[in-house]
């Protein structure tokens, strides 16, 4: 066990610190087989092997050292690291509009973790204005961490919570909110908000980041600025992502909670709105509508807030081959809904038929999305969809996979009625079913084609 | 301070010596790799042409230790946007900051490895990738991924130890296209590519020790044969100190040359910045005394027949003007050669006002060249200057003139203070501008993206079985063998030093041979442009096995290389270049140039032929010239063939036996 003291340090490592008197930020002067250091102590990593210590030497660098090859470790001082943001109070002007931002974690305000080595969310108002000091020509920012947890650590209990906190704040008379949050789930958590916070007066913008903001080519501070102006200042009330267009610094998206969805691991402008167009594009200058079919801000204070969930619901994402014993198991354990995936226009395979039967037949409540993430399920096209149908599957239209799942726990959260959860996944709350695809919500430019070279050659002003 | 500054060919090592100077050395290599860093993109390939554009700005962030860095502040005051010029064969999304890191390239760490053991260096048993902050857009993540692999080496100079203080592996940054205004452009195909730092401790006491020992570290790299040369593949930062003053980097030396004359220029401006404090000292101003105010003139001057100024006026651009008080005459003051203190100011704002159109200031201690005098009094009045004062007008935008103003302010303060920590650039006239406020530290970041790494001491000793022995050994061993200068010289620092020692102890090949084979041989084929890195070390093994073995003769070697190096480069030019049998490649040469056994009863017949030639040119009258002669025509064709030496005896011998018959015939004529 280390404590504090020993931070990260286990065997040999630990071992030889003992032995020697020193311990982590103990500023040292090692003799060892390779020749002589000097530095700091350094907590290690705990997912790191034992056998090493680390120094922080006087050029910057850290450098490991096999603890089995010191001769001598003698503490010269110390020096320990206080990695803080500055800290300065959020000015108040009280011609601005008040935001409130919620803290979940994430990259969105994050530092570096020692035990681990990998960076953690940290996050206050003091510390954003320190960081970010452009968010106080926008607004009043009031914050509050509501968990720290990056986002495939969020939850029913999380996404409850949340919701609950929203519509507190918009009684209290909030002129937009925001929240930070990983981006890995940020669109489960924009779906689930848009069912659970409906008629919201105001924003509601979801923002985060895919380069954490100790770097300093980081997006946390475009976003972050751009999600504020789109709370404080934006026109759109519902529960909106908003995040980098291209991966250029220019300009942000504002993609409707229901229709969003990550799809890079990496790539800044990640998330797209998919089978239709983004809200707007916002600058520092403000918002640019793209549709204007949107829910406007209102004065009122009356959002609807419904937290109804219920967690025995699952995707099946299909695949060729699929095995029934699958479905069944998800019966067995007592699974209330199930969201299939389906190839093509909403397809599965024959050998599943009698399991899905089985499943529906026991009550589980079963909805047909498409893997190809792009356009309708449609089952009455080829035979295999009809029969599909016969079992008691319900074609689910163009919702994606993710959030008819985060649709099916909140309905089944509400009703077991069949006909009541029908009624509930197929009436759309938000644009998450859409009577018509528009011509360019389906956009997949290929590399290499002259038209898309020549788009992506000059930066786009 | 009675030394005084004498022009660069007049100054002794007594000179720097009495001001205290001392430089250190940054050298920067590219390595001879396949891949870059990081990522799995080709290294080495170079396009001006592009694909793509991308923008991105950068803000500063904490340091580990929870600093903000320096040179990060003064970035992010520029407000610049950065564009990158993308070419798709040689940048991938990783370069762009869109996709985290790949596994150092382990070919990369074995070449710095080599290197470090090379200097001597106590090596790091993990090695932690690190962050360096670097906020002017070089690099599109705002950081350099760079790693340390050793601390504390030495080499060998004149006697005494040149300390090494690091060794850096870590990914080169991208070239500059442009910067304009608040407009950087940067192309990205170098971007990401392996490179080593050697950085000295500042043990160099005078200009030219520098630029002796970066011969040396460039000579020692280059020995693993594992680095990159030519253009921008190696490039120098100098630093700079002298007694009392700070030391300052000077970036982007274009070549080894150079160095003498930038360092001497350094330390006429830190001995001159010293100077200037001390003149200030006496006018009372200091750090806490020193005063300046600043204001809008631009009505005052807008009837100026001045270009510049009526130019910015006519763009819409603020005139404002800086008092610095009881500054004048100080920014005429010498700074380096042909240069004053107002260049100082100058540059800053160039720098960090982004004011990019020179001249972006004008001042009073330079009033006649520019503004009329009755314009000058009005602006005095304006400022409430009084005579002892220095005026310095900035012109711009509303808020890159308030940026140039508070610049200016910033400058002239610091003169107070000494000589700031600054990076600067080296100029083609040997003297340097401003670049950056000198970073530290804080810089230094823990890379997050990437776990440690640790440099297991397998992998340590298979990179020492793999170097030759340090330059300063070898030296001695081939002193010892007797070799000339040249040679010795080269061998040592060459990357075939290993080859020369396989051929010497495995072939039992004379060392001269094959040194003067691998230099002066080497040497005259480059001349011709031929490049013996066109030839392996296998085929040169070969090589010397078909001489050792009697089928090539020593005369023939230069020949069969020069058949090998043009062979290869077609090859390579019409098939990539695929690995071919290096004993095969020798036969089909040894084939290719007529070079065949000859045996030795046709070769006494040949030798024989030749002697009883009647056709000797006149002047070949005796014996001696027609030995020379005739070993001329007989090598011609017997080149590679047969040692000169074995047909020289037999030719003597037929010239005997010819002379014989000769005397016989004159013997029974006589009679």
């Amino acid at each position: 066990m280390s404590s504090d003291k020993y931070k990260g340090y286990r065997g040999k490592g630990l071992a030889v610190l003992k032995e020697h008197g020193v311990s982590v930020w103990s500023d040292v002067d090692v003799v060892a087989e390779s020749g002589r250091f000097r530095g700091i102590i350094l907590p290690r990593s705990e997912t790191a092997d034992e056998n090493h210590i680390v120094l922080k030497l006087n050029n910057g660098y850290n450098v490991g050292l096999t603890a089995d090859t010191i001769i001598s470790l003698k503490e010269m001082g110390r020096r320990e690291a206080h990695y803080k943001i500055p800290e300065k109070d959020f000015p108040y002007d009280s011609k601005k509009p008040n935001v409130k931002l919620f803290g979940t974690g994430g990259t969105i305000a994050s530092r570096l973790d020692y035990r681990t080595g990998a960076v953690i969310p940290a996050f206050s108002p003091g510390e954003l204005y320190g960081s970010v000091p452009e968010l106080a020509d926008i607004c009043n920012l009031t914050t509050e961490k509501l968990f720290g947890v990056f986002s495939e650590n969020m939850g029913p209990e999380q996404y409850i919570k949340t919701a609950k906190r929203i519509g507190e704040e918009i009684e209290k008379g909030a002129d937009g909110i925001v929240i930070g949050h990983g981006t890995d789930t940020m669109h489960h958590t924009a779906a689930i908000l848009s069912f659970m916070v409906q008629d919201s007066p105001i924003p509601i913008v979801m923002v985060g980041s895919q380069r954490s903001s100790d770097r300093p080519s980081s997006d946390a501070a475009l976003n972050l600025i751009n999600a504020v102006k789109a709370a404080a200042e934006g026109d759109i009330a519902e529960v909106l992502v908003c995040m980098f267009g291209p991966t250029s610094d220019q300009y942000g998206l504002l993609h409707r909670g229901t229709r969003v969805r990550k799809m890079h691991s990496s790539y800044r402008s990640t998330f797209r709105t998919i089978g239709d167009i983004p809200l707007a594009m916002i600058n520092r200058k403000g918002l640019i509508h793209l549709r204007d079919d949107y829910k406007r801000r209102r004065s009122d204070r009356n959002a609807k807030i419904n937290t109804a969930f219920e967690e025995k619901v699952t995707i099946l994402y299909y695949y060729p081959n699929m095995l029934p014993d699958i479905v069944d198991a998800c019966v067995d354990n007592n699974y209330r809904g199930i969201v299939i995936a389906g190839t093509g226009l909403g397809h599965v395979n024959k050998p599943l038929y009698p399991a899905v039967k089985r499943a529906c037949d026991k009550g589980v409540h079963i909805y047909m999305t498409v893997q190809t993430l792009w356009g309708y399920v449609q089952m009455y096209v080829y035979e295999t969809g009809r029969e599909i149908m016969e079992l008691g599957v319900v074609p689910a239209c163009n919702m994606l996979p993710e959030v008819a799942y985060m649709k099916l726990c909140w309905a089944l959260g509400q009703t077991d009625d069949r006909e009541k959860v029908e009624k509930i996944m197929l009436t759309p709350v938000n644009g998450e079913i859409t009577d018509r695809e528009p011509y360019n919500g389906y956009l997949i430019y290929q590399g290499a084609i002259p038209e898309v070279q020549e788009f992506l050659r000059t930066i786009k002003r | 301070m009675r030394f005084e500054f004498k022009p660069f060919d007049e100054m002794t090592p007594a000179d720097y010596e009495s001001i205290g100077l001392k430089a250190g050395l940054e050298i920067h290599q590219q390595l001879l790799t396949e891949k870059k860093l990081f990522c799995r993109c080709p290294a080495g390939h170079y396009s001006k042409t592009y694909d793509a554009e991308i923008l991105r700005h950068m803000r500063p962030t904490l340091s580990e230790l929870g600093e903000y860095d320096g040179t990060a502040l003064m970035e992010f005051k520029t407000k610049k946007e950065i564009i990158y010029r993308i070419h798709s064969d040689t940048v991938c999304t990783y370069e762009m900051d869109d996709t985290p890191p790949f596994m150092m390239d382990e070919a990369s760490l074995d070449i710095a490895l080599k290197v470090a053991i090379l200097l001597n260096l106590n090596l790091v048993n993990e090695l932690h990738i690190a962050r360096k902050q670097y906020l002017d857009g070089s690099i599109p993540t705002g950081f350099q991924r760079t790693t340390i692999l050793g601390v504390d080496g030495w080499i060998p100079f004149k006697g005494r130890r040149i300390r090494i203080a690091q060794l850096g592996l870590e990914e080169d940054a991208c070239r500059e296209v442009s910067d304009i205004g608040h407009q950087r452009v940067f192309l990205t195909d170098r971007l990401g590519m392996p490179l080593i730092e050697t950085v000295t401790y500042p043990d160099m006491k005078t200009p030219q020790e520098a630029a002796e020992v970066g011969e040396i570290l460039r000579r020692l790299v280059r020995a693993t044969g594992n680095v990159r040369t030519g253009h921008g593949a190696a490039r120098e930062d100098v630093n700079v100190s002298i007694d009392g003053g700070t030391r300052v980097e000077i970036k982007g030396v274009p070549s080894l040359s150079r160095i003498p004359m930038l360092i001497y220029n350094e330390a006429m401006r830190q001995w001159n910045l010293l100077r200037i404090r001390e003149l200030l000292k006496q006018r009372g101003i200091t750090p806490s005394t020193f005063a300046s105010g600043s204001e809008d003139v631009t009505r005052i001057v807008s009837k100026t027949q001045y270009a510049p100024i009526q130019q910015a006026i006519d763009r819409g651009e603020e005139i404002h003007c800086v008092r610095l008080d009881n500054f004048a005459g100080i920014l005429n003051e010498k700074t380096q050669t042909d240069t004053t203190f107002a260049k100082e100011i100058s540059d800053r704002v160039r720098v960090v006002a982004c004011l990019t159109r020179l001249p972006n200031i004008v001042h009073s201690d330079a009033a006649s060249e520019t503004l009329s005098a009755k314009f000058w009094k009005l602006i005095r009045q304006r400022v409430q200057a009084n005579p002892n004062d220095a005026l310095v007008l900035v012109w711009g935008n509303k808020e890159d003139a308030e940026c140039g103003c508070n610049e200016i302010a910033i400058r002239a303060r610091e003169a107070t203070e000494g000589i700031p920590n600054e990076t600067r650039q080296a100029l083609n006239d040997g003297t340097n501008g401003f670049e950056r406020i000198l970073p530290g530290p804080d810089r230094m970041y823990p890379d997050t993206d990437l776990p440690p790494l640790a440099l297991t001491s397998d992998r340590v000793e298979r990179a020492r079985a793999n170097l030759p022995d340090p330059p300063w050994k070898r030296e001695k061993q081939y002193r010892k063998l007797n070799l000339p200068d040249d040679v010795i010289r080269m061998l040592s620092y060459s990357p075939r030093a290993l080859l020369f020692d396989r051929l010497v102890d495995e072939l039992e090949v004379n060392p001269m041979l094959a040194g003067v084979t691998l230099y002066q041989h080497a040497k005259a084929l480059d001349r011709e442009g031929l490049s013996l890195e066109n030839l392996s070390d296998e085929e040169f093994i070969s090589l010397f096995k078909a001489h050792r073995s009697g089928r090539l003769a020593r005369e023939g070697i230069v020949e069969v290389v020069r058949h090998l190096i043009t062979r290869n480069e077609y090859d390579t030019a019409r098939n990539g270049g695929a690995p071919n049998d290096p004993d095969e490649s020798i036969r089909s040469a040894l084939d290719e140039l007529g070079i065949n056994p000859v045996p030795d009863d046709d070769l006494r017949k040949m030798v024989e032929n030749a002697v009883h030639r009647t056709d000797f040119p006149r002047t070949v009258n005796t014996r001696d010239k027609k030995h020379r002669y005739l070993m001329g025509i007989l090598m011609e064709r017997l080149r590679g063939c047969v040692e000169g030496q074995i047909v020289s005896g037999i030719l003597n011998e037929e010239l005997d036996a010819l002379d014989e018959v000769q005397e016989r015939k004159a013997r029974r004529k006589a009679k």
